[in-house]
């Protein structure tokens, strides 16, 4: 099965030891193609190490819009054995494969990062294909599936273009030899040289030598194949549509953060995590605000000695008025949660980025899952208001962002805005973002008169008891509002009270946010039905990351005739109840589909809309789910299979 | 403006302090300091932990935050950077601050950020019922504990040196008016100063009383022999004025800070201004930081439309083709 939607897209694969190279390569590539007029989606994967295993960054090229990644491969870079070893055979019939061809002896064994397990595969595969446990029996075996592979004596190449350089010292240091790798690909699939050259001069202007020697080595590498090889025959020959006019290329890392520029939030803790401290960092390089009234502006970014302080500090950040937030991940999400109750309990608006990856524990580290679902939604002890917001893509990272802080705003609350790492770490093209969403600030105020301090001592209210569970809301060091927080509960004023009536009008004061949010919140950020021009019978439901991959999945099986809808729950607490019966109110056959053992989704669909999910498809491998896998998955279902859950396994 | 009197920082909330406690005369002198130093009551907060010392900003009024069991740093030096114009005293337990607390010590200690922090310590976790608190000493029993303490203590004065606090000083809740005084300078320092008030609970801790800092059992030459005394009397002066005198001055300094027992010092043992604060450390990377921060920044216009411009962030990231 093959998923080149049209002749003009490929999947494209480039690996290597972590700390060479193959993130700027890759992106290099991104550029190049993204100048060419495609689009992008780039997906990273590495290990928690920083220097010498195995990763890699695949990237989807297409004349049309893509949202995820693929199984399979189309062209396969490499410069190290490895990555050969490891992703070879995922190269469909007729892909390419570039490869270091000195390396061809290399015996799988002398690989010393291929932990044993994957090991133990590779050497099956090879076994089983009648092939030598080497990179040429991979090779080999590459080729009887179809394959055609392009060898590059890369030292000898380094050595050429050192010479050309007058620069001895160059041959040394392999340096450009994922630039050399990249080269080449971009030379087989005919794409424009100049294209390449402009990506580097953006990657490497800023530095002379290396760009030089990059330009030289990018140059020599794509003219060497064409020497080289016949390249007459390519399977893929691309031919882009229209320039990409006004888009973006972009991490979600670096569009929430922009979304926090926008939104006004000008506070921002963490303690560094993975795949988290992108953000803050993107954001401590912009602490320099622009402003449209042309003064300038600045954003604090503050580094914790914990995830607690981190919290804590924002929350203290918050009484002062300031939009605040911080960014963590699930091991650090687990210490706020004391802190976010305390938030809860005080009425203090603040977002929690949550980067999500694979857990438990330590779990997988730089992995993907989408397991915290459940625990945002109840995270902190005893029961008090908090919204959580899931987006499903960079471009929604950008957007919800900015809800996020006004929501927490308006509502007095703390907002868990849910991301994942397959989201903050993956790569997409996207249109130029529009910054004309407002800010809402709610009944925050900044002065207060003489006479609205009326409580029983003559002072402000923070938590008056009133028709509206929200209160005006003002910054510590303002004149005639004193006030008191705590954590016991409280008076109007904010003194601590273990009365039992203004007990309960404190807790309905508090949980009715819950209610005022489901009225206020717009629908689209509550839920987003993606019908395909389906009749309804057949729903998938899902959250989050998983967005792209079911968005390509149902468009190929709709073009097959087999119409389902998508129904994206955006807003998970407080849930969305009305929305999603009504989405789901035609259902025949409901399909949860998350990263996750538990289906944590389909146990919120359940227990609040009384309907129970059909069949599940659940992934916790650490690996995002692909289009690929879930087509399969889902076409499985729809032709009576009767497992009621599947477990996905792809990727590597 | 109209002269602010004692009675205007104090609130009608009912005390619940055992009659008696340490806490009553912290409470006096952090009220005395802020009315002597005419501190407009809205431009004050008082952030505490958790504890029986952690009700005090209840009783103060001028906005008081009440925080989280450990965590009053973290929650004042976030408001203090995002608003370093407001006059924040942070206050806590000596279980709060050097127990759960600890991390969160150390790390302001880091920082230095321009706030006064007070702790109680009464050697006990009062609120909890007097368990042993981190200031108790290995082998000592107070009333509460089941066998004498099986933990070391910690040294508070010691652990503010080398955490990097620039101002560290102790005084005693009974004598308020030193007590007083040394909260005025804590709250003048520029960067984080600490305060260790040794504050007897007399419920609790029947070891550290009120007799017993004031030498009763200690009768040789026919009266009382006082354990506290004050190091400025005997002519030592706290304040580093150059580089130079650092590394003596924090010898003297630990030495002064396992004194214990029948000499006990009180007083400042060192303040440096010459060490940055943290508000002037991030002002190095943002000029407009002390004019406009955190929580003086505009973000939205009259129309409630987003102030920022993005363009040149985005412009980088756009496909130039
Ligand atoms: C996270 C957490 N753990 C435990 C407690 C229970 N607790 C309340 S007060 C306290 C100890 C207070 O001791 P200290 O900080 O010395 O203050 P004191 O009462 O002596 O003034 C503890 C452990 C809590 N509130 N929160
Ligand atoms: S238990 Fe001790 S510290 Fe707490 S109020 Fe009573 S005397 Fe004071
Ligand atoms: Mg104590």
């Amino acid at each position: 099965m093959s998923f080149l939607t049209s002749v003009n897209s490929i999947s494209w694969l480039i690996g290597g030891p972590q700390g060479s190279g193959v993130d700027s390569a890759a992106n290099i590539f991104a550029k190049t193609c993204a100048k060419e007029g495609f689009h992008i989606f780039g997906k990273r994967e590495f290990y928690s190490n920083i220097k010498g295993e195995h990763s890699y960054f695949t990237i989807r090229i297409s004349d049309k819009p893509v949202n995820s990644h693929l199984e399979e491969i189309n062209v396969l870079v490499s410069f190290d054995a490895e990555t050969l070893f490891r992703h070879a055979d995922k190269v469909s019939a007729g892909g390419m494969i570039i490869y270091d061809s000195s390396l061809v002896e290399t015996v799988l064994e002398e690989v010393p990062t291929i932990d044993f397990e994957a090991s133990n595969r590779i050497r099956k595969l090879l076994q089983d294909s009648g092939q030598s446990m080497n990179l040429n029996g991979m090779l080999e075996f590459a080729k009887s599936r179809g394959c055609r592979v392009y060898g590059l004596p890369y030292f000898e190449m380094l050595e050429t273009v050192a010479q050309k350089m007058n620069d001895p010292k160059l041959s040394k240091i392999s340096r450009v030899v994922n630039v050399m790798a990249i080269s080449a690909s971009i030379s087989l699939l005919g794409i424009k040289k100049d294209k390449l050259i402009n990506a580097i001069q953006e990657v490497f202007g800023s530095k002379p030598k290396l760009l030089a020697s990059n330009i030289e080595a990018a140059e020599y590498a794509y003219s060497y194949i064409g020497t080289k090889y016949d390249t007459k025959n390519i399977t893929y020959n691309l031919t882009p549509k229209d320039a990409l006019k006004d888009y973006l290329l972009l991490s979600g890392s670096q569009a929430a953060a922009i979304g926090k520029i926008v939104a006004g939030c000008r506070f921002q803790t963490y303690y560094p995590i993975t795949p988290a401290s992108d953000e803050s960092e993107f954001l401590e390089s912009n602490q320099i605000i622009d402003q449209v009234d042309g003064k300038s502006g600045s954003i604090v970014v503050v580094q914790t000695e914990d995830e607690i302080a981190a919290i804590t500090m924002a929350i203290g950040a918050s009484l002062t008025g300031v939009r605040t937030a911080t960014a963590t991940s699930g091991p650090g999400f687990s210490l706020m949660a004391e802190a976010l109750g305390w938030a809860g309990m005080n009425e203090v608006p603040l977002v929690v980025t949550m980067y999500q990856r694979a857990g438990p524990s330590t779990g997988l580290p730089t992995r993907h899952e989408q397991s915290d679902l459940l625990f945002a939604i109840n995270a902190g002890h005893g029961e008090f208001p908090k919204i959580v917001l899931a987006s499903g893509n960079i471009e929604e990272s950008f957007y919800d962002a900015i809800k996020a802080f006004n929501f927490a705003e308006i509502f007095q609350l703390p907002v868990i805005h849910l991301l994942d790492k397959a989201i903050s770490s993956s790569i997409q093209t996207c249109k130029r973002f529009s910054n004309d969403l407002k800010i809402e600030r709610g009944e925050f105020k900044n002065t207060i008169d003489k006479n609205q301090s009326e409580g029983a001592a003559g002072h402000f209210q923070r938590f008056k008891l009133d028709d509206s569970p929200i209160s005006t809301r003002v910054p510590i060091g303002t004149e005639n509002a004193i006030f008191w927080n705590t954590g016991d509960e409280h008076t109007e004023e904010g003194h601590i009270s273990e009365d039992p009536e203004n007990r309960n009008k404190m807790m309905d004061k508090r949980m009715k946010k819950l209610d005022l949010a489901l009225e206020k919140i717009n629908q689209d950020d509550m839920a987003i039905c993606h019908d395909f021009d389906s009749d309804g019978k057949n729903v998938v439901v899902s959250w989050g990351s998983t967005k792209g991959a079911i968005l390509e999945a149902l468009e190929k099986l709709s073009e097959e005739g087999n119409k389902m809808k998508f129904v994206q729950i955006r807003l998970l607490h407080p849930f969305p109840t009305e929305t999603v019966k009504n989405f789901l109110k035609e259902a025949k056959l409901v399909i949860d589909v998350e990263m996750n053992y538990t289906s944590q989704l389909g146990s919120l669909v359940q227990q609040n809309t009384g309907r129970e999910v059909d069949y599940k498809i659940v992934k916790y491998n650490g690996r995002p789910i692909s289009t690929t896998e879930l087509y399969i998955a889902l076409k499985a279902i729809l032709s009576g299979n009767n497992e009621r859950r599947i477990v996905l396994d792809g990727g590597t | 403006m109209a002269e602010l009197k004692l009675a205007d920082y104090k609130t009608t909330v009912h005390n619940d302090w055992c009659p008696g406690c340490g806490d009553f005369g912290i409470l006096n002198a952090i009220q005395m300091a802020l009315s002597e130093m005419q501190i407009p009551r809205h431009k004050a907060v008082i952030f505490s932990g958790i504890g029986c010392s952690g009700k005090t900003p209840h009783f103060i009024n001028v906005y008081g935050i009440h925080t989280l069991h450990g965590r009053v740093l973290p929650f004042a030096q976030g408001a203090k950077i995002a608003n370093p114009d407001l006059e924040i005293i942070a206050v806590g337990g000596d279980g709060d601050g050097l127990g759960i607390g600890a991390g969160h010590f150390v790390g302001a200690g880091r920082k230095n950020v321009d706030i006064p922090y007070l702790i109680f310590n009464n050697a006990v976790y009062g609120l909890t019922k007097g368990q042993a608190s981190p200031t108790l000493r290995l082998g000592e029993k107070t009333k509460s504990l089941v066998t004498p303490n099986t933990s070391n203590s910690v040294n508070p004065i010691a652990l503010a040196l080398v955490s990097g606090f620039t101002f560290i000083a102790r005084s005693y809740s009974y004598d308020v008016k030193h007590l007083k005084d040394t909260i005025k300078r804590a709250i003048t320092h520029k960067g984080l100063a600490f305060v260790d008030v040794l504050q007897p609970c007399p419920t609790y801790d029947d070891i550290h009383t009120r007799e017993w800092y004031q030498g009763i059992d200690k009768q040789e030459t026919g009266k009382a022999m006082p354990r506290i005394y004050k190091i400025e009397e005997t002519g030592y002066d706290g304040t580093i004025k150059d580089e130079s005198e650092i590394n003596e001055k924090m010898t003297r300094i630990l030495q002064f800070s396992s004194e214990w027992g029948d000499k006990i010092p009180v007083g400042i043992f060192y303040q440096n201004e010459l060490i940055p604060s943290y508000h002037e450390r991030i002002a190095e990377n943002n000029k407009e930081y002390f004019a406009k921060p955190p929580s003086h920044q505009e973000i939205s216009d009259n129309k409630n439309n987003p102030i920022a411009k993005i363009d040149k962030i985005l412009d980088k990231l756009q496909i130039k083709d």
